[in-house]
């Protein structure tokens, strides 16, 4: 959501679930059915840019997922830095092979 | 109530997560010096629809790459056949959250399954015949510059009316 509301899109249907699964959750196809019709209902009604609307269903797992997401605690500090040695490492070499192919974001 | 770390601290469980300072106390822990800086609009665009949906061909744009070969190797635009829809897409790479879920359901992400539903009811004129993989690229001069006017030409193609964006 606040990605969103900084780089502006012209209609958004929040849907608050983990990151992987904007459609809700895996193999609720009622569920996925219902987002895809509330995202065309707002195509169809939306009458300015940045217009943005919340789905009212949740996830259906622990709800510490949000304080999961991109976890930074002293018992991860060593293991992240070191991560991001390796990936600046792996960038640079891959880099040399095909400056087009781009490494995604960690 | 959020402490200096982005996390919750108390009581409420159910808040929006603060992607962009998670984001950025993440690439600081793994040892970059520059933030992270977000694309943005000035202004942002806005069409209104031109016919009803109805009549409308209705195009999908996903972030997850075709699992194949060249899908898995390389990140960059592909389009491909909507139907039949794919039973597998390529998501690693990707920033989605492989800690509390999967994404083994294409239909969690790629929602070509429901409009085919939509279609059948009329509330929408056809999905479009191909959907299109986008990268979620570092640059965003790739992606404006090179992989976003080559989409609008792909979606011009395919004479699409309306256009969803589904990230993961």
């Amino acid at each position: 959501m606040d990605i969103i509301e900084h780089v502006g899109v012209p209609r958004y249907l929040h849907t608050d679930f983990p990151l992987g699964n904007p459609l809700g959750n895996p193999f609720d196809r009622d569920m996925q059915l219902s987002h895809t019709s509330m995202a065309l209902e707002l195509l169809r009604s939306a009458s300015e840019a940045n217009t943005i609307q919340r789905s009212p269903y949740s996830w259906d797992g622990d709800p510490g997922w949000r304080d999961d997401y991109s976890k930074v605690i002293n018992e991860n500090r060593a293991e992240l830095a070191q991560a991001g040695e390796a990936r600046r490492a792996l960038q640079t070499e891959m880099k040399k092979l095909n400056p087009r192919q781009l490494i995604p974001d960690p | 109530m959020l402490n200096i770390q982005g996390f919750e601290t108390i009581v409420n469980k159910t808040y929006d997560v603060p992607y962009m300072e998670r984001t950025r106390l993440y690439y600081e822990a793994q040892g970059y010096s520059e933030p992270y800086l977000w694309a943005h609009f000035a202004t942002t665009p806005f069409s209104a629809l031109q016919k009803p949906l109805s009549e409308s061909t209705v195009s999908l744009i996903t972030t997850a790459m075709p699992d194949t070969e060249q899908g898995r190797s390389e990140r960059k635009l592909y389009s491909s056949l909507s139907t039949p829809a794919p039973k597998t897409m390529y998501t690693l790479g990707l920033s989605w959250h492989d800690t509390v879920t999967h994404t083994r359901d294409t239909g969690s992400f790629l929602p070509i399954e429901p409009l085919l539903v939509v279609q059948d009811e009329g509330g929408i004129g056809s999905l479009a015949p191909r959907f299109h993989s986008v990268p979620t690229a570092y640059s965003q001069r790739q992606t404006l510059e090179e992989d976003a006017p080559e989409l609008l030409e792909r979606l011009q193609e395919d004479q699409a009316d309306v256009a969803l964006l589904v990230p993961l």
